[in-house]
Order: C-alpha cells, then sequence, then structure tokens
C-alpha cells in the first residue's frame, strides 16, 4: 500500500511578507485587552464556600452597591498575565545595561529561600520566642553588610534606596539637633550629577539643598566643596563610585573637610555593586550610607521593587538608629521596637516604617552572599568593573566619552557629541537598540553630561555576550554616522509596540479605565 | 509700538504704557519640549525681579518661569490650562503666562534686546 | 563560582584588550592605601546545597503561620493566595525586568500598573490610585506631606484608632520638617472627639477604618467637619479584604484613602515587603507622591501605557519633587493586582463575608469564657478583647501551647494602661478547630 502521509516539509517559496492579521496578533505576540474588558463581575477564579448565615457586626457600615471589579477564571487569568509578561524585557531576555541600576542575575535559589515557611509566612507582631530564625537571619544579615562596608551599625528596616536616603539624612538630623544645632544647620551640599533621590531627600527631611558644581573631569572636587562649607552645613551627599561610573579621588579629603567643618558625610550606595570587597566606605569616612540589596545584592528588581535600603552607620550616627532594631548584649539578642525600650546611650529617631523592613528580600541578599562569599562578592565586582572597562575599551573610539582621564567603574558614561549633526539624538539610537534585541542604557542621566549614556553591564555577562553586544553597538554607530537616519527616529520597528504619545498622556491624564460611554443612536 | 526685553533665563517681557507681558521664548519652548503643564500665579501676587512667577512643565523637565522684573499680577492666561500646547504653537503670542504692572520700569534696562538675545542664544 | 561567566583566559584577554596589566588598575582612583589587599573576614562562596542547609535551620526555628491556629493581625494579615499567584510573579519576564523606563518593552508592568490602578480607585471609591507606595505606614506619612502642600498648612490631626506604629512613622517624617501633629490618645472604643480637634489651621484628619482595635468608624462627619475648616480627610485601612463588605473611604467623601495591601496576593513576610495603597480625589493628582500609569496611544495609534505626570517626581523636579520615592513596591504590585483579578467583585465580597463570618463566630465563642470580654460595637475580621490577666502573658502563654493567639495592645502602645487588651484577628484561614483549640486553650490560662 502506498502510504499517503507525505507532506511538503520545504522550507516552503517566495519572500516573507508582511500581512496583516485578522486579529492583530503576531504569532508569539498575543495582543492582550485589559482585564475590565475580558472580565465580568459574577465571575471569579476562586472558589471559596459561602458561610451559614450569621449576625452581622458590622452595623451601619455594611457596602452598599457593587464594586465594580471584573473577576477572570484562572485560566482566563493565567492567560492574560501571561501574555502581559510576554510584552516585557527582563535580565532573563538579555543584557539590560540600564546604568545606575545593576541588572545582574537574579539567582533562583533566593527566591525558593524567601519562600520557606519560616520566613515567609511569620508575622511581624508574632511573640519574639516564636521567631529566633528570623532575628538571627537579619543579626547575620547585618554582619555581613557591616563586615562589607567597615561600618560599626547598620539600620535595616528602610523599604528601598530611596527610604535608605532619608534615613540616614534623619540620623544626620537627629545628631545635629543632640549637640544643640538643630536650628542652624540645615543645608546639605548635592552634587549637581547626584541621583535626584538624594536633594528630593533632604528636602523631605525638611533641609535646604545647595547644589556642588561638577568638575570637567566628572568627579567632585575637595576644594569646591570646601568653598561652600560654613556653620550652616549639615552634610554632603555624594554618590561613590559617582554617576558618572568615577570612583571619587577625593573622596577621603572631602570626607576630612566635612568632618573638620562639623558636618556628616552621607554616601549614596546606588553603585555599591563596584566596589564590594575592593574598597570599605568605613574606611573612606563615610558617616552612613545606604544599600540598595535589590541592585547590589540582586534581590531583584521585580519591575520596580520591592526594594530594600539597610543603611549603615558610623559611631557618631548609629545611637540615634530608628526603631525596631535588634540589639545584642552578652549574646543575647532583644528586639527593640519602641524608643523607651533603646539600650542606655541609644535615642532612636523615630520609626521608618510599620514593622521590620524588608525580611523577604532580607534573606534573598543574605542567600547572594553566602552563595558568592567573600571570595564571589570581591571576583563580582572586579568582573562587574572589568566588564563595564571592556565595553569602553571597545567603543571609545566610535563613540564620545566626556571623561576618558579616569578608568570607569562598574559603568562607562558616553555622551552624545559624536551624534552631532547625524540628526540621530540618544533616545533615537537607544530606540534602535530595542531593534537588535537590547535593553537600552541609562539615558539622559547624570544630568551633567549632554545625551547621556550610561552602560552597566554587570558581571553577569560572558565575553561572548560583551563581544556581541560591543560588535552590535558599532554596527548601529556606524549606521547613526552613515545616512541611514530612518533606523533610528522611527525605532523600535519590531517591539510590541511603537513609540508611544508621552505628550498626550501627560495633557490628558486617564490613569485607570473607564467604561466607554454607550454608543449613542445617530440623531434623525 | 510694544519695546520686547529678554533674560538670560529666555523669558520676554513686552512692555505696553505700565504693564509688561511675560512668557518664555521660542527657544526655550523648543528646549522644554511639548509643555503638557502649566501652574500661573494668582491675580494680584506681588512678584520681585528674578522671584518665581510660573511653572512650565514638559513630558521631561520642569522649569521656574522668573519675572523679569518686579511688579504686581494684573491678568493671568487660565487658557493655558486646558491648552497648554499654545506656549509651544505661539509662545510670542497667545502662549503668554502672566501681565505684570510694573513696580520699577528701570529694572527693564538690565534686560536684552532682541538683537542682543538672538546673539545670546547662538552662544549656547 | 556558579553566578560568574567569566572565565581567567576572559579576564586576561580583556584586560589586554583595555591595556591595563592587572583589574587593581582599573581601581586607580581608589586612595592609596584604601584598597583592600585581603579578602574580607567572611565564609567562602558554597554552592546551592550549602545556603539551602544554612537558611533552612534559621526558617526551621520560626513557627509559621500556617502550622498553628493564628490569630494574629493588627496590620498584617494571614490570607490563602492563590497558587496562580506565586507562579505568574516568578515568570522571568515579571521577576527580572524593573521600573518601565522604556515602554515599548514594558508593556506587560505599564498594563499591570494601570489594571492595578483602576482597581485601588474602584475598591477604595477614589478617582485616581498611584501606582504604589511602599507599604500602608510610610503611604500614610506621605498623605499627611501631601496634604499639606494642597492646603498650604502644617498640622496633622491623627486619631487614636491609628495604628500606633503608622502614627509614629508620620510623627518621625513630620517631625524632621517641624510640622506639626496632633496624635489623639489610644482610642478602643471609637469614643474620642475627633471633630473637636478639627479648626482652620488643621491641614489634615487621619482616619482608620476598621480601626486598630476593630472598630468600623463613621467617615463621613469627619469629612463634612474637615471640608467646612478646609481641611482634608485622610481614610487609612490596614486590612483591603474589608472594602469588599463595607462602605469604601471614597463614598464617604475622603480626600486621600491609604492602605496597607499585603492582605491580597502578598505573603506576612515578618513585615515587609508589602504594598501601599494610595488613592485620591482626581483635583489633588499633581500633588500626589509616587509613580502613575496612563494611557495613551503610539505612533500607530494604538493603545499602550507609559508612566506620566513625572514632572512631580524626584528624578526630575529634584528638592521640589512631591516625595524622594523612586522604587515602590512592582512585584508585590503584580500579586496583588492578579489575586484581585482572580477574585473580582464576587470573589472578594464572598472572601469578606466569610472573614466576617469568621470573626463572628470567633467573638460569640470568646464572648462566653470567664475572664474575656468583647470590647467591639462593630468589626470586620478583628476585635479588641479584655482578658483577666496581662495579654502579653496570655499570648506568651497560649504560644507555648502552640497557639498564636493575636497582638497584646502593650506590644504596640507600651506603658499606657492597655496590658489586659488583646487585638484578635480571624480570616478564612481560620477553622471551627482552630477557633475551639483558642477557647479551650484560653480557658486554661486565664
Amino acid at each position: 500500500m502506498l502510504n499517503r502521509q507525505g507532506r511538503p516539509t520545504q522550507a516552503g517559496e517566495g519572500e516573507s511578507q508582511h500581512h496583516e492579521t485578522f486579529t492583530g496578533n503576531r504569532a508569539l505576540e498575543q495582543i492582550e485587552p485589559l482585564i475590565f474588558e475580558i472580565g465580568h463581575h459574577e465571575t471569579t477564579g476562586v472558589d471559596i464556600e459561602k458561610p451559614a448565615p450569621f449576625a452581622s457586626r458590622l452595623g451601619k457600615h455594611a457596602r452598599q452597591g457593587e464594586i465594580g471589579l471584573p473577576g477572570l477564571s484562572e485560566p482566563e487569568a493565567m492567560r492574560h498575565y501571561v501574555r502581559l509578561s510576554q510584552k516585557n524585557y527582563g535580565i532573563d531576555t538579555g543584557l539590560f545595561p540600564l546604568g545606575s541600576c545593576t541588572m545582574k542575575h537574579n539567582a533562583r535559589l533566593n527566591e525558593k529561600m524567601a519562600r520557606l515557611p519560616g520566613f515567609a509566612d511569620v508575622h511581624p507582631l508574632q511573640p519574639v520566642s516564636t521567631v529566633p530564625g528570623a532575628l538571627e537571619l537579619m543579626l547575620e544579615l547585618a554582619r555581613y553588610l557591616m563586615t562589607l562596608t567597615g561600618m560599626p551599625a547598620v539600620a535595616l528596616s528602610p523599604k528601598a534606596g530611596a527610604h535608605g536616603e532619608a534615613c540616614g539624612m534623619m540620623a544626620i538630623k537627629a545628631a545635629i539637633a543632640a549637640r544643640g544645632e538643630g536650628a542652624t544647620r540645615n543645608v546639605v551640599l548635592v552634587p549637581e550629577s547626584a541621583h535626584g533621590t538624594n536633594p528630593a531627600t533632604a528636602a523631605l527631611v525638611g533641609f535646604s539643598v545647595k547644589p556642588v558644581p561638577a568638575r570637567p573631569d566628572g568627579t567632585v572636587a575637595v576644594e569646591d566643596v570646601r568653598a561652600l562649607l560654613g556653620p550652616e552645613v549639615a552634610a554632603i551627599m555624594l554618590t561613590n563610585p559617582n554617576t558618572c561610573g568615577i570612583f571619587e579621588p577625593q573622596i577621603v579629603e572631602i570626607a576630612a573637610a566635612m568632618h573638620a567643618a562639623g558636618a556628616y558625610f552621607y554616601c549614596d550606595g546606588a553603585n555599591f555593586n563596584a566596589i564590594v570587597g575592593k574598597a570599605r566606605p568605613g574606611d573612606l569616612g563615610v558617616d552612613a550610607m545606604h544599600i540598595n540589596l535589590h541592585k547590589t545584592f540582586s534581590t531583584p528588581h521585580g519591575g520596580g521593587g520591592p526594594g530594600a535600603g539597610p543603611v549603615v552607620l558610623s559611631e557618631r550616627l548609629a545611637p540615634f538608629a530608628p526603631v525596631p532594631f535588634i540589639h545584642v548584649e552578652k549574646g543575647k539578642s532583644r528586639l527593640v521596637e519602641h524608643k523607651a525600650d533603646a539600650p542606655a546611650g541609644n535615642d532612636p529617631f523615630g520609626r521608618m516604617t510599620a514593622f521590620h523592613g524588608q525580611m523577604g528580600m532580607y534573606v534573598r541578599a543574605l542567600a547572594y552572599m553566602l552563595s558568592h562569599g567573600a571570595d564571589g562578592m570581591k571576583q563580582a565586582s572586579e568582573d562587574a568593573v572589568l566588564n563595564a572597562n571592556y565595553i569602553r575599551a571597545g567603543l571609545a573610539d566610535l563613540m564620545s566619552l566626556p571623561f576618558p582621564d579616569h578608568p570607569s567603574m562598574h559603568e562607562a558614561l558616553f555622551d552624545d557629541d559624536w551624534l552631532k549633526g547625524t540628526g540621530v539624538s540618544t533616545l533615537d539610537f537607544a530606540k534602535a537598540m530595542i531593534d537588535e534585541g537590547y535593553h537600552p542604557m541609562t539615558v539622559y542621566f547624570p544630568l551633567v553630561v549632554h545625551g547621556a549614556m550610561l552602560i552597566e553591564p554587570t558581571e553577569s555577562e560572558s565575553k561572548a555576550s560583551l563581544d556581541l553586544f560591543i560588535a552590535t553597538l558599532r554596527d548601529l554607530a556606524m549606521a547613526a554616522r552613515g545616512n541611514d537616519k530612518s533606523r533610528f527616529t522611527s525605532a523600535p520597528h519590531h517591539a510590541p509596540i511603537r513609540r508611544l504619545d508621552e505628550t498626550r498622556a501627560a495633557r490628558q491624564p486617564v490613569l485607570k479605565w473607564e467604561r466607554p460611554a454607550p454608543v449613542q443612536q445617530a440623531a434623525e | 509700538m510694544a519695546d520686547t526685553r529678554y533674560t538670560k533665563d529666555h523669558e520676554y517681557i513686552r512692555i505696553e504704557g505700565d504693564t509688561g507681558t511675560v512668557g518664555i521664548t521660542d527657544y526655550a519652548q523648543g528646549q522644554l519640549g511639548d509643555v503638557v503643564f502649566v501652574e500661573l500665579p494668582a491675580l494680584g501676587k506681588a512678584l520681585s525681579k528674578g522671584g518665581e512667577a510660573a511653572v512650565v512643565e514638559s513630558v521631561k523637565a520642569a522649569s521656574e518661569v522668573y519675572a523679569p522684573v518686579s511688579g504686581e499680577v494684573v491678568a493671568v492666561n487660565s487658557e493655558l490650562e486646558a491648552a497648554p500646547g499654545t506656549v509651544n504653537e505661539d509662545p510670542a503670542g497667545k502662549g503668554w503666562f502672566v501681565k505684570l504692572r510694573l513696580a520699577d520700569a528701570s529694572e527693564l534696562d538690565g534686560l536684552m534686546s532682541e538683537a542682543e538675545y538672538q546673539d545670546y542664544i547662538k552662544t549656547l | 563560582m556558579r553566578y560568574l561567566p567569566l572565565t581567567e583566559t576572559d579576564r586576561e584577554d580583556m584586560l589586554a584588550r583595555i591595556g591595563v596589566p592587572d583589574v587593581d588598575a582599573l581601581f586607580s582612583d581608589v586612595p592609596r592605601g584604601k584598597l583592600l589587599e585581603q579578602l574580607l573576614d567572611l565564609p567562602r562562596a558554597k554552592g546551592e546545597l550549602e545556603v539551602e542547609r544554612i537558611l533552612g535551620r534559621m526558617s526551621a526555628k520560626n513557627t509559621a503561620a500556617g502550622s498553628v491556629p493564628f490569630f494574629v493581625g493588627a496590620g498584617a494579615y494571614k490570607h490563602h493566595v492563590p497558587a496562580t499567584v506565586d507562579h505568574l510573579i516568578q515568570r522571568s519576564e515579571f521577576l527580572t525586568s524593573y521600573t518601565p523606563y522604556q515602554p515599548e518593552i514594558a508593556q506587560g508592568t505599564l498594563q499591570y500598573l494601570f489594571e492595578f490602578q483602576t482597581q485601588v480607585a474602584a475598591l477604595t471609591g477614589m478617582e485616581v490610585a498611584n501606582a504604589s507606595m511602599y507599604d500602608g505606614s510610610t503611604g500614610t506619612a506621605e498623605a499627611v506631606l501631601m496634604a499639606h502642600r494642597v492646603t498650604r498648612r502644617r498640622k496633622a490631626v491623627l486619631s487614636g484608632g491609628l495604628h500606633p506604629h503608622y502614627a509614629q512613622v508620620v510623627e518621625t517624617l513630620s517631625g524632621m520638617a517641624d510640622d506639626e501633629v496632633v496624635a489623639l490618645a489610644p482610642d478602643v472604643r471609637a469614643g474620642e472627639d475627633i471633630l473637636g480637634q478639627i479648626d482652620d489651621s488643621v491641614s489634615c484628619v487621619v482616619v482608620q477604618s476598621p480601626d486598630v482595635f476593630g472598630n468600623l468608624r463613621d467617615l463621613k462627619p469627619i469629612a463634612e467637619k474637615a471640608h467646612a475648616h478646609g481641611a482634608l480627610l485622610i481614610a487609612v485601612f490596614t486590612e483591603v479584604v474589608s472594602l469588599g463588605a463595607v462602605t469604601p473611604p471614597g463614598a464617604q467623601d475622603a480626600d486621600i484613602v491609604v492602605g496597607e495591601g499585603q492582605s491580597i496576593g502578598n505573603a506576612l513576610n515578618f513585615g515587609g515587603p508589602y504594598v501601599g495603597l494610595f488613592a485620591a480625589k482626581a483635583k489633588y493628582v499633581r500633588q500626589m507622591p509616587g509613580r502613575l500609569c496612563g494611557e495613551t496611544v503610539d505612533a500607530d495609534g494604538r493603545r499602550g501605557f507609559v508612566l506620566t505626570l513625572s514632572t512631580r517626581e524626584q528624578h526630575i523636579r529634584r528638592d521640589k519633587a512631591t516625595s524622594n520615592i523612586c522604587t515602590n513596591s512592582g512585584l508585590c504590585v503584580l500579586a496583588f493586582t492578579i489575586h484581585m483579578t482572580l477574585l473580582g467583585q464576587a470573589g472578594l465580597t464572598r472572601l469578606a463575608e466569610v472573614n466576617h463570618a469568621n470573626a463572628v463566630k470567633l467573638a460569640d465563642l470568646l464572648a462566653g469564657v470567664n475572664g474575656v470580654e468583647v470590647l467591639n460595637e462593630s468589626f470586620f475580621n478583628e476585635f479588641t478583647v479584655k482578658l483577666a490577666r496581662p495579654a502579653a502573658q496570655v499570648a506568651e502563654a497560649l504560644a507555648e501551647k502552640g497557639i498564636l493567639a493575636g497582638v497584646p495592645v502593650s506590644r504596640l502602645i507600651p506603658g499606657a494602661g492597655l496590658d489586659d487588651l488583646l487585638i484578635v484577628a480571624n480570616t478564612e484561614v481560620n477553622t471551627d478547630e482552630d477557633r475551639a483549640a483558642l477557647v479551650a486553650a484560653l480557658k486554661e490560662v486565664l
């Protein structure tokens, strides 16, 4: 018998063509409506048994009327969110060189550990006697953080980097008040290159901000700082390595100048990943520094948080650390939740958050630290710096470096000088990278550099990955300098969606879904 | 004929009698990008030269608009609330911000003329 | 080291390409003597198995809520989270992405933020909601600052039913800017005269409902009096499931609503990470802290989403920003929004009904125990009982019997003479057996 199951097995005929599809979908790329457009008010994906009749104790407070929230069955919900996920770029998708954000690999061991019931399923207010392992974990994390930074104390509770900044600046404010200078020392120096959170934090905590000019080489000069010092200066907020990716060469002198003037040195630790195991902030004269656990210790970024921002503190600031904290005396640990319970010599400035901070992030960070060890963390920093400088070396002849006189630390900063006259902007260049399968670098930050492009590859990239990235950027750079403008100015061409009208979004804000008005019959 | 004077912060003031109409220059609107929001001062507010008169926001930037000279706010362009894009389309005309009754006309002397301002922006 | 792809050969080749002899040459800006020459005094790298052993041992020392009859609440609640939620939030594209700075490749994040904002607005009955704060307590402190910006006044009045830790967070932040805070005395039976505190100097009144003692509060008269004096009402909740059963603050004319969203989608986590819900009247949107996601169109006219009204934020406005917040609670938002989508209003209403029914059952049972008095006239899934012995001792004794009975008020407010009060929560996870065990153990201990 002839077997009639044969089918065409070659690659098909003709040129690839771009067909509009009936659905608007493009194979794996699915258009996905909002839940409000596909769900129903009577649908639910959670089965809960109706309780037996009972006498309500809600009094006059019982809700009247509908909430107005649709539900989805479980298969619908699963499909909805899987499809949404497919419109996102993550570290697991590809190289994510977002400068200042340290998009390194997120180990799934850390996720697994954070979900252990003894960490995930414990309540912040259950009896302290039932959570000794939680206190042990926090103390162990604190020990690692203090050792890595060379600082004598750490306040764990801040919920993210900016919250940690606030915590550190509040400790400084409290220390100044304790010296009786609260009314007069109210100015904080912030370099022009700083993250926006620094001046915002200083203002939040009740300081006024005085900018420190940027030097032409991308660093802060001690003489510029000295020129601004006076009895009204409370602190400087300085990022190190700084936002241009440079280790501040005069950091020790700046710290000394601050201290000599009776002021404090707050270090923004967003870029700590460059120096873990290589240099300790405590050796540089730092009084307070927050550590972004989601950056340096990979806890992960989660689409914009949750972060965690523990703050290491110097001897002079430690007594003012906020509640709650764990006090260890003679080998016994005690959870201090109220100012009145603080050990002698401590004067907590207050409370940052309802509970003990980001326990779920502490577990992940400690899992990272245990996995890497002292040797692995040092190697990670070296590799992060090596990778950034390798990219810099591979692009420096085509793209312009605003600060060629200093080696880069963990991130390489370029400006847009090399794009002058091409008709291609930093933004266009970034959007063209999307078409090549990369997440763009940080653009237009730091503000002290025109059209900034800040590339932070992290230690998670292999040499092969870096080589392809460099080759891609070189190809794009050549195209930008050639006459291939359309590759840039209308990019991205291959993303799930094209460039969005941000002007419209801001001029006529639509911040939630509204039921469309019923279609009116045309008037006769 | 109205005389228009300019500041280094890219405000203009067009003088008609004892009042001046303040806005931002065409160069400034181009640097800001699409204006999406304008915050105007209260009528009757006394502004001093160099003090904050208004705030203008684009999608990615926000700038204070400073009073080029001292004076009392006698009118604000409330049409900008609904149509902030007018600042981009017609900065010297319908995109004005406030009208001031001048407190001291001699303060105008320190400002740039049209020609001086055009030379100034060439240096930027 | 399993996380580091570079080989020794790679490193040598790369150093050669860069043109430096060794990696320390790249650290040449580190001041002399400050570059560490030796490894820090910490253990060396470990394999997965070893790390699991170490952390597993620590975890095992804690009593997990799910392993015992569990009635602890007062700001964080044990609820059941559908398996779908944790699966979805661990998808790489959600877990390993970041703030959607490039909207063309972050529509997944942006769309769920938009869905979240819509859900929070609907739940609270408000016009606009932001894309989250760190938690309810920090959100409350930010709400007070926002009210100060709106009213141009600097005095906040805090109800004695506000969670004491929330009040402390408000006082800490407000104190730094020398703003005035009037915190009323602990108000166990919801009898305080908060209306008497409102005058033309007040910027905002902060009232929690259900309050920390479990009482439901009537917000409408407070809103009316506040508005008559040009002040704002900030309504706070710590148990978002309550909104499935009670009148939302928006229907009582609250101006700003702040809440803890942990109950939906998020684990207890010993206090964090959680997710702060933040909603307001639309006219105040430009004074709101935090990120906002908005709808727009792309170059082809297709609907898409972007972060918007960003000029409020620190990266543009710097020291004039509405807040210093940057990273928020993205993944917790996602967990919230998935769980809420699974529930829908049908499921949420049912969930709230079960919570309330269980709490009523427990209150009735406890009322029959000698030495126990239930203090609340109204409550949702949590109430306060007065015990014949100090509550901290009772809670400790019950913990030894393997029952986590609630939060002694003295833990939250020490030295206020409230040592005999225990706050008891009861959610859908509690069974009749749990309640019977609590009642039996209480009888033994009291």
